[in-house]
């Protein structure tokens, strides 16, 4: 009935999507059809999967649809319930504003051959991430999370001229693959375990405490890489760095969500989680928002910095989702159903406002040719429509009231502090403070993000000419910040949504339990309300006055204690405006600076350079990794080329083997034919 | 039989030995043309009947590995044009006491593995242990690339012995699959050694190792 | 006791700056000077008020919108808080979030409309701000989770009533240090010393002061205000760790609670008077060392009773 139905359309939303791309490359890239059918295709298949989500979230059954399995084994199984609705909801918002988004920045005109296959590569991509919420068996999960990496690559270095981009797709493909490895351990373990690849809830019986923590971590690991969660994340800012804006739109607010949806299924199978489990998640997400946020303070590359905000943002889904793991441990209802509930609206919100940040990153770095924030200044006066929402974008990420970050955060804080009250718990608060500290360094970025690249004075030639973006570039935008502002001073309206998901998540302990019940998101509502209507009030009164300001002395230079004859450059930078912090994080951060001496009476002209790289790829990984060559090298002693010394290790090996297997046997005759009757 | 069978299997293990002492490439191949009349023999005597297939494959290995094969090697050994002398890197006397060894290691090994065949296990699954343990001694410890030849076909007789066993459990397979390997085998290495002779002007093994960076 | 949301209303539009003229005479009162009339700031209020403002050609929409959003947000975080014994109008579980982040919110909007005007005094004050604020956020998300713990209540209006009842004789140390932490609190988001002086205009001892040295006229009347508000919002809090305010009910109570957040202010003053100013680096070291003490509060009270 319902839930078919919404089956069928996600299923015929996951093809539409797959194959939007098709055409395109047949016919041939000359011709304009190939892109005007490629978005069309893309638009049309989310709103089918958009319909098929909002049944998929409104019903409660589980519909199913079969096919027979490739492997022997099992059979390939999709199927629905309230948890991939949810899920599946922001690939296809997400997806369609990014195609409309993608015909102004990556036209076809302009780039016939890479768009092709970007936008065969970009429908793929959310084709594959439809099926991955809707599969239920092992082998269609890992099929459809192998086609989603591998489009993921192809769309990571789209731009192919570019070395960095070439760099982020190999670092990418490195770490998918390794964690693919996790996955296919962790699907034999849960076969073994379970009887066959079908993602069912383990009977209590069936796995032990070791063999459950086995598939636990191997599941953690294998979907945390795909997630971003530190110390795993080092492939994530070199590849939405290098990505197309759109696409680092959908891979910043989906695909690093399926990870989080993987780890939500794989705890959602495993029955009787220990607590050490939820504590781990909780340590995981304190130490990869505070880390995270602290790294996006030193970055001077605008998309880097947005990437490692997004680890941040993960960092705190996971805190929910610890929360709630901790609540089904010591059987509290409420945390879990807040925790969860926290977790699942910050994926929302998540995917609502970095692709909103994303793409006006992108008509920034469209107009002005850079991504160097350092480079950027002034931009608001010329782009006041990107600005604008830009700076929506910010607030909400920084989990300001009256938007929608404040709601996500606000459920996790109240699911945090309710442990507090009860004896016993009070570690499970800990991460609170984490929190607040990660929010005011939230601020502090997008502050400077926002303050160097929109206000002040531009500061080098590369804003020259820039002028605000076309309308299709807008529009998408202006629509998920629209969606920011009704999630965050309308929270009732997602309370059901998220409430039927959380029960598909927790099972029986939770009805019952309402998330409007346990949290005030009416008053959040009011006190949204009553932001807005203040400021307009207050606003109304200051304007006109401001306006005849303007007006009458429209060319006055700021004031700035009284020093005439500032230029661009006397400005605070990106770097200096986060120097405070990232000196106290230095330890971690490992800033690489470049300063020049200064020694004579007149020095020359000096330069000055700092960066901060990715400490766990470039202070761990890549030297572990080049002493295990070292080490490899002095292996290279085995191998001389002598062909009779390769033909006796051949014969070593055999003859080793053939002992141990002799031995065996003999240990077991022994052993045996004492004690039984021949 | 089994005398007559015990016979052969010692006549084998000593024509091994014979194999390894020698310093002449050209009683190396003899030795083998003998080992491969004897393995036909060594068929017919161990299933006592005279059936079709039993005699089909004596057949073969007698005119394959006594004749044919031979005969190819010493064509190449007249068109190489090397020094007949076998340069061994494990001296001859130590390789023939190591043969030896193994071949008492064989013997004694053959009666701990768990077959299920009784009558005529206890022969020849040392005499096979015994022979392939010989060539690969063959192969390991001598320098020239044509001994490599001759140590493989040893180390194929040694697994056709094996291979006697499961004549009347299975069907042609055997057979035609340790003789087609032996004849591929023999192709393949002939071409090598021409190439190693044409690219080194040498066949000794120890240049194919300036291959190796 | 809930008086109706006008009477609030009227006292926390009205007491603030009154708290600013009590501070700045106890300095000169301290420095044997006469110094200005308690009522000063509201006539210099009144009077930015009244002027015209002058607007920079580099500035947006941003600059003149911040003040207005920083002001509205500490009013409605002051309609969060209990005055004495007084409950506040607007009280929710988890409240004490919504109050953090209004005040985050102001700190983003003064933030931004500094690096609005694109001079560098402005950028620098605006970095330091964002700069020490990141260590208080922990500090009064510990003290409220302790406050929490011991009232049993997860809304300011409860929290902070947890020291009724005689809390200060049993749990005299996590209070003594929620109370420190505070007040460190207090002091660095209000731009007091010693995390930084108000009175002076050098670049090495700005930080509040320093955001706002273009804005004019009504803008700048609005931002005076809002920094009094907000002193005045986050004294109420202290003053609510540090006594148990609701003992004595009604007016009289009331009057009492005035003369508590006076008798803070002039604290703060003596405290200006007799400190100097602490060298910028050292600054964070104060802040963790407040962390500390309320994460030590914290701790303390977690133990396995109720």
């Amino acid at each position: 009935m319902n839930s078919d139905a919404g089956l069928a359309l996600l299923v015929a939303a996951g093809c539409i999507l797959a194959m939007s791309g098709v055409p395109g490359l047949l016919l041939g890239w000359r011709s304009p059809w190939g892109a005007r059918i490629a978005t069309s295709a893309t638009v049309l298949g989310s709103l089918l999967g958009l319909a098929g989500c909002a049944l998929a979230l409104g019903g409660m059954g589980a519909g199913a649809f079969t096919l027979p399995s490739p492997v022997p084994g099992g059979r390939l199984e999709f199927s629905v319930d309230a948890l991939s609705g949810f899920f599946a909801l922001p690939v296809f918002v997400v997806g369609c504003l990014g195609a409309l988004y993608g015909v102004a920045y990556w036209p076809p005109a302009g780039n016939p051959r890479s768009g092709r296959r970007l936008r065969f590569c970009y429908g793929l991509l959310l084709g594959s991430i439809t099926f991955v919420t809707l599969a239920r068996d092992g082998i269609g999960f890992l099929v459809a999370w192998e086609v989603m990496a591998l489009s993921g690559y192809f769309l990571v270095t789209a731009d192919e001229r570019s070395t960095d981009a070439r760099r982020a797709g190999w670092l990418y493909l490195v770490y998918s693959h390794a964690g693919t490895l996790c996955l296919v351990g962790f699907f034999a373990v849960l076969a073994r375990a379970g009887g066959d690849f079908a993602l069912r809830p383990l009977v209590p019986g069936a796995a032990g405490l070791g063999v459950s923590t086995v598939l636990f971590g191997l599941a953690f690991i294998g979907f945390g890489i795909k997630a971003g969660v530190m110390p795993l994340h080092s492939w994530l800012p070199a590849a939405h760095a290098s990505a197309p804006s759109h696409v680092s739109a959908v891979m910043s607010g989906v695909m690093l969500k399926m990870g989080i949806y993987g780890i939500v299924r794989a705890t959602s199978i495993l029955p009787l989680p220990p607590v050490f489990w939820g504590a781990a998640l909780l340590v995981f997400g304190s130490l990869t928002t505070v880390l995270a946020i602290a790294f996006a303070l030193g970055q001077r590359d605008l998309k880097r910095l947005l990437a490692y905000s997004s680890i941040e943002n993960i960092g705190i889904i996971l805190l929910g989702l610890g929360l709630a793991m901790v609540g089904r441990s010591e059987g509290r209802s409420d945390w879990v159903m807040l925790g969860l509930g926290g977790c699942l609206l910050h994926v929302w919100n998540h995917a609502l406002f970095k692709s909103l940040l994303f793409f006006a990153a992108g008509s920034v770095v469209h107009a002005t040719g850079t991504r160097e924030i350092d480079r950027m200044g002034g931009l608001a006066r010329r782009m006041p429509w990107t600005a604008g929402l830009f700076l929506l974008g910010s607030v909400a990420i920084c989990g300001l009231p009256p938007l929608n970050g404040f709601v996500s955060e606000f459920l996790v804080y109240l699911g945090l502090a309710r442990s507090a009250l009860v004896p016993g718990s009070a570690w499970v608060a800990l991460p609170a403070p984490a929190l607040a500290a990660t929010g005011a360094l939230a601020v502090a970025c997008f502050v400077k993000v926002f303050g160097v690249v929109f206000l002040g004075t531009p500061r080098s030639a590369a804003t020259e000419g820039v002028h605000e973006s076309p309308a299709l570039m807008l529009v998408p935008m202006a629509v998920l910040g629209a969606a920011c502002v009704l999630v965050g001073a309308a929270p009732l309206l997602v309370a059901p949504a998220l409430e039927r998901a959380v029960l598909v998540w927790a099972g029986g302990p939770l009805r019952g339990r309402s998330l409007a019940g346990l949290a005030p998101l009416g008053w959040v509502s009011m006190a949204a309300a009553a932001l807005l209507i203040g400021t307009a009030v207050v606003l109304a009164a200051v304007v006109p006055a401001c306006r005849r300001a303007r007006l009458r002395q429209p060319g006055l230079a700021t004031w700035g204690c009284g020093y005439a004859g500032g230029s661009a450059r006397l400005q605070y930078t990106a770097s200096s405006f986060a120097q405070l912090i990232t000196a106290r994080f230095a330890w971690v951060l490992l800033p690489k600076v470049h300063q020049p001496r200064i020694d004579r009476l007149f020095p020359a002209p000096a330069h000055f350079h700092s960066r901060v790289d990715d400490t766990v790829l470039d202070s761990v990984l890549m030297p572990g990794l080049r002493r295990l060559r070292g080490l490899a090298g002095r292996m290279r002693v085995y191998q001389q080329g002598n062909l009779q010394e390769y033909v006796l290790y051949i014969v070593a090996a055999i003859a080793i083997l053939l002992l141990f297997n002799l031995r065996l046997d003999w240990l077991v005759t022994e052993i045996c034919g004492n004690g039984g009757a021949r | 039989m089994i005398s007559l069978l015990s016979s052969l299997v010692a006549a084998l293990l000593l024509i091994n030995l014979v194999a390894l002492g020698t310093s002449r490439i050209a009683t190396v191949v003899r030795a083998i043309a003998a080992q491969g009349v004897l393995l036909g023999l060594l068929a017919v005597a161990a299933h006592g009947s005279l059936n079709g297939r039993v005699l089909a494959l004596a057949l073969a290995s007698i005119v394959l590995k006594g004749w044919l094969i031979p005969l190819i090697l010493f064509r190449a050994l007249r068109q190489v044009a090397i020094k007949r002398e076998v340069e061994p890197s494990l001296g001859l006397l130590p390789s023939l006491l190591l043969g030896a060894f193994a071949t008492v290691l064989a013997v004694v090994a053959g009666s701990h593995l768990p077959l299920a065949e009784t009558r005529l296990a206890p022969l020849l699954v040392p005499a096979s242990l015994a022979t392939i343990a010989a060539g690969f001694i063959l192969l390991t410890a001598r320098r020239k690339a044509i001994s490599q030849v001759l140590g493989y076909l040893v180390l194929e007789n040694g697994i056709f012995i094996f291979g006697l066993l499961l004549v009347e459990a299975m069907p042609f397979l055997v057979e035609a699959g340790v003789l087609l390997d032996l004849f591929v085998g023999i192709f393949v290495l002939s071409i090598i050694i021409h190439h190693i002779n044409r690219e080194f002007a040498s066949l000794d093994t120890r240049r194919m190792s300036l291959l190796k960076e | 006791m809930r008086p109706p949301l006008i009477a609030h209303l009227l006292v926390l539009v009205l007491l603030p700056p009154l708290l600013l003229g009590v501070i700045n005479r106890t300095k000169s009162v301290f420095a044997g000077r006469r110094g200005p009339r308690i009522l000063q700031p509201y006539h210099d209020i009144l009077k930015l008020l009244r002027k015209e403002v002058a607007l920079s050609a580099t500035t947006t929409w941003v600059f003149v919108a911040a003040p207005v959003v920083a002001l509205v947000t500490v009013v409605l975080a002051g309609l969060l808080v209990p005055l004495g014994p007084f409950a506040a109008p607007v009280a929710f579980a988890g409240d004490f979030v919504l109050f953090s982040y209004l005040l985050a919110l102001g700190r983003f909007c003064t933030a931004s409309a500094a690096l609005d005007t694109g001079s560098p005094f402005e950028g620098m004050g605006a970095a330091r701000e964002v700069g020490f604020a990141w260590l208080t956020e922990p500090v009064l998300l510990f003290a409220f989770l302790a406050l929490a713990r011991l009232a049993g209540s997860l809304s300011l209006d409860g929290m902070l009533r947890a020291t009724e009842g005689g809390a200060w004789l049993e749990r005299t140390a996590p209070l003594v240090l929620t109370a420190a932490g505070v007040f460190i609190v207090l002091l660095t988001e209000c731009s007091r010393i010693p995390v930084d002086d108000p009175n002076t205009h050098l670049e090495l001892t700005m930080i509040h002061e320093v955001m706002v040295l273009d804005h004019s006229g009504p803008l700048l009347g609005l931002v005076q205000y809002g920094a009094a508000l907000k002193f005045f919002v986050l004294d109420v809090v202290l003053l609510h760790v540090m006594a148990p305010t609701a003992r004595i009910d009604g007016w009289p109570g009331f009057a009492l609670f005035i003369l508590g957040l006076t008798g803070i202010a002039i604290g703060v003053g003596i405290l200006e008077s007799i400190m100097a100013r602490l060298r910028l680096l050292h600054v964070p070291i104060l802040l963790i060392a407040a962390v500390l003490s309320c994460g030590f509060a914290f701790l303390l009270l977690s133990g396995n009773t109720p």
